[in-house]
């Protein structure tokens, strides 16, 4: 009865999209409050619906509901129950789901606190967003149900793919689709004003927040994503550029070029039109991820279990919304471009260049990731672009994006004199060259791109703190300094915070790759490999049970100079349901440095083939993501957003973005 | 400067940046460009030698070797009508078996055997990787039409 | 101001792109083995392991071969299908039992019901690679001549039968 029940919820959680979808908007057309008046409660009956329809799916799983075919195809009577906790979004039908859930969870919040909205906007807003969660309902209903029933019931299931059977990955999909779906509010704002024709700094000031917040899940999302596959696919990389990865990185590229061109339409009303296309483009890139994910039009580790019809009607989709969309745009974009002039050195021209650089990114790592469908589709062969290329285009293009970055909070919005810039950066610019130079000297090895990553981060940390020390002295004059850094608006900590997360980010890729040390060895129990200062001695081998595996287990003892370091127990697994072999590697983490050793396989009765590793730094890479997403976090609960907006005048544009107060700067602020 | 030469600098100044990273994708893009072989294809020479390329098909049955030191692995790549020896050092994926689908990147040497880079086997029990299936599909292809 | 049509046309060129990649998917090709003669093979049946049976026996009828496995959720999910198939009576319907093991497959048609003549026992996977077997459940038609004239990937259902099967065995 559940899974018809979850159905049942699913149906009418459609019909209430439909109803969100149509009526508001028609009574934003013609006028009329009573059909607006519809897109709240709708909203909230849908989400109550999909709520429920995840819970019966939650339940089926924790019950071992065998007859429901997506249970017995994702669970096992042997799976934990986290494990089958997170199973719910295990696989297509349960993930897309989750993305409808989240979408509603998402519209529910639009209406919990933007009650301050014009009544027109934000029936638009709501309308649109009925709209998408309609089109993702339809397509869960029509090719993905996933309560289907499986007559008589399996005895047990095919269990959860062992891949997906790790901590990381309970989190990791909410995550991320929170992210995604997160900038269907963006998005969803973006038409109601084009819609409207209603563009103007409050609108920027509404989809900020919204814009942080989605755009703070997904860098956590893709940082744990990235975690994941680094101790769990088990050798040690952690970014593959692979297709599903390069999914969810264009939207967070195209989503921080967003962050930063709001910033420039509510200060300064300018980059109207390209704020609109850039919360458009990081939407649609966010379903073209799900397109890309699947419908298996492109092979990778992720890509499992595909299906044509599937794909098909996601492309009428991605047709639909984002066609549509654009179309909108292109019909009703400002005739104008209203904002003001700007100098060629001002807060204008750096936020500029940091969308240009970053739509460049964005667009070349979709060209490297469709390229190869496009040769396939005219018949010019099969091939792959590898990873080297992406490598080779990302450093350069975001090398200057980097640099800037620590420099245009220094800039002045409408202009500003680059000598007076100059002079606040020389000392972050010197300690920066001595960094790079000295990682020269010392580091054996070590190449231009380690000099640069030196170079940036320490220019981005001096200039950091140089900023903050400025704006801590330009304070309320007798105030002590703890109060006034507390006075200092969260917006202003939440882009310092981010920019600082950048440098950190920089330390741990430099670190990595120019320090990193690893080899691969052939070890029999009670023998030792050295690697560097590190010695590794296989002290035994065993078999262990596992809830639905067994494993071999290795005890590896790490010491240091004869101090023993650590003792680490990776496993080589192999799971009962699915047959199918898992490498699981276990890490000593340090803050300076991690300890990594995997199990190869035999090689005959006594010894195994081990990778080892001494990682220095490689932890900063996703501390630095925590700290931007820590920095989104403090810029979307900064006060202003949360004002009514009358009670907002523009007093409140001591934000982020702002600079110290300057007569150029107030004489701007119209 | 006036305002309209300020304009024009900024927009040529960014058509100028715009323009180089274009170039710079371009030109890494024909760089790296990694294209697909089968067996078959490798055999007749299409492909290409000393410039990385990928090949796709069946690890032979009892082709597996490993060297004295355990870490070297040598196997065959086949598309059941052609061979090609591989070489790799480093642990192999978890899925790769023998009789299985396997695909790797890498170079031809002067001898004809492949050295890989990288060896992918992904996908699950049941799954081959695609290309892995190319090759072979290709390859049946032609003994068929060759056949009568 | 037909510059902000760009956006538009790029995305249309794009979505025409995926269309095409839609189509190239390997489950709707064409198997290479299409009009072609089935591979060869000598197996033994799943019921009596010193019964063998080859290509040749089949010659001079049509038949179906269905690919399953007692480890397959979506072979499950067919069987009905293929139940009603046999009952029909309008095919010679045979199985083969990929990779799988002679005491549980033989449970599990027990279990479920068995629609075939008879399965081939086909426990190392040989003859799913010289089918080209993607997944299981996969469905082939064979003619009298022994050639490979419609394949399926993925489970049956009863539009896919009436639709595409039967037509394909009844066209021989």
């Amino acid at each position: 009865m559940i899974p018809e029940f979850g159905q049942l919820a699913l149906i009418v959680a459609f019909c209430l999209a439909l109803l969100q979808g149509v009526l508001p908007l028609w009574g934003a057309a013609r006028g009329d409050a009573r059909l607006m008046a519809v897109a709240r409660p709708a909203a909230h009956g849908q989400f109550v619906f999909t709520a429920l329809a995840i819970g019966c799916l939650g339940y089926a799983f924790l019950a071992h509901d065998f007859s429901v075919i997506y249970v017995a195809s994702n669970s096992n009577s042997a799976l934990p129950w986290e494990y089958r906790m997170s199973a719910v979004w295990g696989s297509h039908e349960g993930s897309l789901l989750l993305w409808a859930f989240l979408l509603s969870l998402w519209t529910v919040a639009v209406t919990v606190f933007s009650r301050s909205l014009p009544q027109l906007l934000l029936s638009r807003a709501l309308g649109v967003l009925g709209l998408v969660s309609a089109g993702f309902l339809s397509f869960l209903l029509f090719t993905s149900n996933p309560f289907l029933r499986l007559l008589p019931p399996a005895p047990d299931g095919r269990d959860l793919n062992p891949l997906l059977q790790d901590p990381g990955m309970i989190f990791h999909p909410p995550l991320l689709y929170m992210g995604y779906v997160g900038f269907s509010v963006a998005f969803a704002f973006a038409l109601a004003a084009l819609l409207g024709g209603r563009l103007d700094a409050a609108w920027a000031r509404w989809s900020r927040p919204w814009t942080l917040a989605a755009w703070v899940f997904l860098t956590l999302g893709i940082a744990l994503g990235s975690f994941w596959a680094y101790y769990e696919l088990g050798w040690g990389g952690w970014w593959f550029w692979d297709p599903v990865e390069n999914a969810s990185f264009m939207p967070w590229l195209t989503g921080t070029a967003l962050v930063h061109s709001l910033a420039v339409t509510e200060k300064r009303g300018g980059f109207k039109n390209w704020t609109l296309l850039l919360a458009i483009t990081t939407f649609s890139l966010s379903l073209l991820g799900t397109f890309l994910v699947r419908s298996g039009v492109l092979t990778s580790v992720h890509a499992f279990a595909t299906d044509p019809r599937r794909g098909l009607f996601i492309l009428v989709l991605l047709a639909l919304v984002v066609g549509g969309s654009l179309l909108v745009y292109s019909v009703r974009a400002p005739r104008m471009e209203a904002g003001g002039r700007f100098g060629l050195l001002s807060r204008e021209s750096m936020l500029l260049a940091n969308n240009v650089a970053l739509a460049v990114v964005a667009g070349s790592v979709l060209l490297g990731t469709l390229y190869p469908l496009a040769m396939d589709v005219l018949g010019l062969g099969k091939l792959s672009v590898g990873a080297p290329y992406f490598d080779t285009v990302f450093l350069p293009l975001m090398a200057p994006v980097v640099f800037l970055m620590a420099v245009a909070p220094f800039v002045r919005w409408k202009g500003d004199g680059a000598g007076r810039v100059a002079r606040q950066l020389v000392w972050a610019a010197i300690l920066g060259a001595v960094a790079a130079a000295a990682i020269l000297a010392l580091v054996a090895n070590a190449g231009w791109r380690s000099a640069l990553g030196a170079f940036l981060a320490v220019w981005i940390v001096a200039a950091a703190i140089r900023h903050l020390a400025q704006r801590v002295r330009a304070g309320a004059p007798g105030a002590g300094l703890a109060t006034r850094l507390r006075r200092l608006p969260l917006a202003y900590w939440g882009m310092w915070l981010a920019h600082l997360g950048v440098a950190v980010f920089i330390i741990g890729v430099t670190g990595t790759r120019s320090l990193e040390s690893q080899s691969d060895v052939r070890l029999a129990p009670g023998e030792t490999a050295t690697l560097g200062e590190h010695a590794f001695r296989l002290a035994e081998l065993r078999q262990v049970q596992g809830p639905n595996y067994s494993a071999t287990r290795a005890r590896v003892e790490v010491s240091r100079e004869g101090k023993p370091v650590a003792v680490l127990e990776p496993e080589k697994r192999m799971y009962h349901v699915q047959r199918m072999p898992m490498t699981e590697a276990d890490i000593d983490y340090g803050f300076m440095r991690h300890v990594y050793v995997a199990l190869g396989e035999p090689v005959d009765d006594r010894s195994w083939i081990l990778r080892l590793y001494v990682k220095p730094l490689v932890g900063w890479i996703w501390g630095g993501c925590l700290l931007m997403a820590l920095g989104g976090l403090a810029g979307a609960a900064d006060r202003r957003y949360r004002l009514r907006p009358a009670a907002a005048p523009r007093a409140a544009s001591t934000g982020s973005a702002a600079p110290p107060a300057s007569p150029a700067g107030a004489a701007a602020r119209v | 400067m006036k305002s309209r030469h300020k304009r024009l600098v900024l927009v040529g100044g960014g058509l100028v940046a715009v323009i180089a990273a274009v170039a710079l994708v371009l030109s890494a893009f024909r760089q790296n460009l990694v294209f697909f072989f089968t067996p078959t294809q490798v055999v007749a020479k299409e492909a290409p030698t000393g410039r990385s390329f990928r090949i796709g098909g069946l690890v032979e049955t009892g082709s597996v070797q490993r060297d004295a030191g355990g870490v070297t692995v040598r196997f065959v790549v086949t598309d059941t009508a052609h061979e090609i020896p591989v070489v790799f050092s480093g642990p192999l994926p978890d899925l790769f078996r023998e009789g299985k689908g396997v695909v790797a990147d890498g170079k031809l040497d002067t001898e004809g055997v492949f050295r890989a880079s990288q060896v992918l086997a992904k996908h699950d029990e049941n799954y081959m990787p695609p290309e892995a299936q190319h090759a072979v599909d290709q390859a049946q292809k032609a003994a068929q039409t060759v056949k009568p | 101001m037909l510059r902000r049509y760009w956006p538009l046309a790029a995305f249309i060129v794009l979505l025409l792109m995926l269309a095409a990649g839609l189509r190239l998917n390997p489950r709707e090709l064409p198997s290479a083995l299409i009009d072609k003669p089935a591979p060869d093979f000598r197996l033994t049946l799943l019921d009596a392991p010193d019964r063998a049976m080859s290509r040749d026996d089949m010659a001079g009828q049509v038949w179906v071969l269905n690919v399953w496995a007692s480890w397959c959720v979506a072979c499950r999910q067919e069987h009905p299908v293929l139940l009603d198939l046999a009952r029909s009576g309008e095919v010679n319907l045979y199985g083969l039992n990929y990779k799988d093991e002679r005491p549980t497959a033989q449970g599990w048609l027990e279990r479920h019901g068995n629609p075939y003549r008879a399965s081939l026992f086909d426990g190392d996977g040989r003859l799913g690679i010289d089918l080209g077997v993607y997944g299981v459940p996969e469905t082939f038609v064979i003619d009298r001549q022994g050639r490979i004239r419609y394949k399926h990937v993925g489970p049956l259902t009863p539009e896919i039968v009436r639709e595409r099967l039967l037509p394909a065995v009844r066209a021989l």
